[in-house]
């Protein structure tokens, strides 16, 4: 994008003035080179966003940003819905609740390193990843409502995770206001099989290493010291997520015509807050949310079980648990009032400062974990939600390094084969079914994450804590 | 693990179209039902280059308000049986009335070592969504899909 196209507010806010439909002005936090680089598609999809009846204070879109689905990937909208405001399946995205754990292991690199080929193998058989995968559970009818009801609780009950995760996942592991009956069948079909599996694409299950600390108080709270190990899972709520999406995207193209809705796309299908759509959907939303909880709870007890056979007197424990796909009630102060918001993070990360009251005690001091997946080869950030991001985005931040080239590009310019050698000469081990696969996710297909994060913190959304380099992916 | 070659596009009956996160997949065909279906083909081979085996036949119907949203619902359609059949798909034969439309998919279940499947697709999208038929009367369906 031309930076001339927007006001500069500083060098990490760049505004465009409300003009035609539009009820409120965009903002993206970048710095000029992201800005540069990123799609004009960002500019008028924020742009587009900013036309969506009810919106609060501003569009926004983070540093991370790119062409998405009627909202930017990276873009974040509040509405109030004693304003008119709406719910978006767009807003939300097909994969509800996309999100990232990261949990402590308590070792250290050179306790990893002899066992990494076999570490890596023994995941990559343990955590069904990939199209065609099979995961060992199948939920029958009662079983999918109590998970879609429950979330991470749902799996710990099961015997599929720790209680102690709990305060450490958004929700407390339960989405409150789940409608199991607002999911179709179809939906819950594309589910039965796939709890416990990671799917593929961008989804990763990685054995990382804090290769820098940035904030060593923030650190040591967040139980993270130099080149430790930690193990981060990238995934979300599966077939049931998808479908949900597919399905309300259809029908609220119809009922946003019928309500008066002017779509400037239709991907922004939309429905009122308080209209019987807009509730079924938030009811099914919630339920997806739940899915994507439990999802990675599971993941996360497959990985505790293959270190618990190389690592025995080591148990992985939750850092924390948080989504960037969601549409979420939250109570965000706009021009000295305190109102509840139906906040829309579509590929953007909540970031709570410190303080939040949702967050568990033993976080609350230094502010929420945010936790940002870059690509293969270059690893991945912890930032902490800083209190001026409540002003700055509703407590937004970006969620990873944002695809600075298309999958069909990538592909023409790398082969996966090579790349998982350049990585092994590195000492990143990658374990995937399909070499393609990798080639669409080469390192060199992504943005600087780098420079993603620092426009981040120098934006006051969120700032760095620790900079993880990858020992192992497991790649869907 | 095979290491297929890259073909983004049979050109006279599909291509692929770059997005930034996603993929776009184009049919063409001297009638509308023929560029459904070779936009099929195409969303097969998001997922793989390898060889399927149209072993199984499987019946798909779908409706939508026009021929742009009955093409996102017949990729959708598509997509909601690889995912809950575990299959991929190479033969299509489509019939369209009004915006009504008919298919039949032949495929087999996925072989994750043969089919190597780089990706799974998870909806289809209106994004970049256009059906229509050119000034050569060529029909042309396509969009943006997520996966």
């Amino acid at each position: 994008m031309d930076p001339a196209r927007f006001t500069r507010v500083d060098d990490t806010t760049w505004r465009i003035e409300p003009y035609g439909a539009m009820r409120v002005p965009a903002i993206v936090y970048a710095d000029e080179d992201l800005i540069r680089d990123m799609d004009d598609k960002v500019y008028e999809q924020a742009t587009n966003v900013a036309m969506l009846p009810g919106i609060v204070q501003a569009s926004y879109a983070m540093p991370d940003a790119h062409w998405g689905y009627g909202f930017p990937i990276g873009g974040v909208a509040a509405f109030d819905p004693d304003k008119g405001g709406v719910v978006s399946a767009g807003g939300v995205g097909f994969d509800i609740s996309c999100g990232v754990r990261t949990m402590l292991t308590g070792l250290k690199v050179s306790d990893v390193l002899p066992v990494q080929n076999s570490l890596a193998d023994s995941l990559s058989r343990q955590i069904p990843a990939g199209v065609g995968s099979k995961g060992t559970i199948t939920l029958d009818a009662i079983d999918m409502e109590a998970m879609l009801a429950g979330g991470a609780q749902w799996a710990i009950e099961r015997g599929w995770g720790d209680a102690r995760d709990l305060e450490r996942i958004e929700e407390q592991g339960r989405m409150v206001g789940a409608k199991p009956e607002c999911v179709s069948d179809r939906a819950k079909e594309r589910q039965r099989r796939e709890m416990g599996t990671l799917g593929s694409g961008n989804h990763y299950l990685e054995v990382q290493a804090v290769a820098e600390i940035f904030d060593a108080k923030v650190a040591e709270a967040f139980g993270l010291k130099q080149d430790d190990v930690v193990v981060t899972i990238h995934c979300g709520s599966r077939g049931l997520g998808h479908q949900i999406g597919t399905e309300f995207l259809k029908e609220m193209v119809m009922t946003a015509e019928a309500s008066g809705i002017a779509l400037p796309d239709r991907e922004l299908a939309c429905a009122p807050i308080n209209s019987e759509v807009g509730q079924r959907y938030l009811g099914a939303m919630r339920a997806a949310i739940n899915c994507a909880l439990a999802n990675r709870e599971i993941l996360g007890h497959y990985a505790r079980r293959v270190f618990e056979h190389f690592f025995p007197d080591h148990d992985l424990r939750l850092l924390f648990d948080v989504s960037h796909n969601t549409c979420k009630v939250e109570p965000h102060v706009v021009s000295g009032t305190r109102r509840d918001l139906f906040v829309h993070r579509k590929g953007a990360t909540r970031a709570f400062g410190p303080g939040h009251e949702s967050l568990p005690e033993v976080l609350r001091a230094v502010g929420q974990p945010v936790l940002i997946g870059g690509s293969m080869g270059t690893g991945s950030y912890i930032l902490v939600g800083e209190a001026s991001g409540e002003q700055k985005a509703f407590s937004s931040a970006c969620h990873g390094a944002g695809r600075a080239m298309s999958r069909h590009a990538a592909l023409k310019q790398w082969s996966g084969r090579k790349i998982m050698d350049d990585l092994a000469a590195q000492g990143i081990l990658i374990r995937s079914p399909s070499t393609r696969g990798v080639a669409e996710e080469a390192p060199g297909a992504y943005k600087d994450v780098d420079a993603v994060v620092i426009a981040a913190e120098h934006a006051g959304l969120a700032r760095r804590v620790a900079r993880l380099r990858p020992l192992i992916c497991i790649k869907g | 693990m095979s290491q297929a070659a890259a073909p983004v596009a049979n050109t006279a009956r599909w291509e692929h179209f770059p997005h930034d996160a996603d993929v776009g997949v184009r049919g063409f065909g001297a009638t509308l039902a023929e560029a459904f279906e070779h936009a099929a083909e195409a969303l097969t081979a998001v997922v793989t280059h390898a060889a399927v085996e149209p072993k199984m036949a499987i019946d798909v119907r779908c409706e939508a308000s026009d021929l742009e949203l009955l093409f996102v619902e017949w990729l959708n359609a598509i997509i909601y049986e690889m995912a809950v059949r575990s299959m991929l798909f190479s033969r299509f034969a489509v019939r369209i009335e009004d915006t009504r439309l008919k298919g039949i998919l032949w495929g087999e279940p996925v072989d994750v070592e043969r089919h190597a499947p780089a990706c799974e697709p998870k909806g289809a999208t209106y994004t970049a969504l256009k059906v229509a038929a050119g000034s050569n009367g060529i029909w042309s369906a396509a969009c943006i899909v997520d996966v």
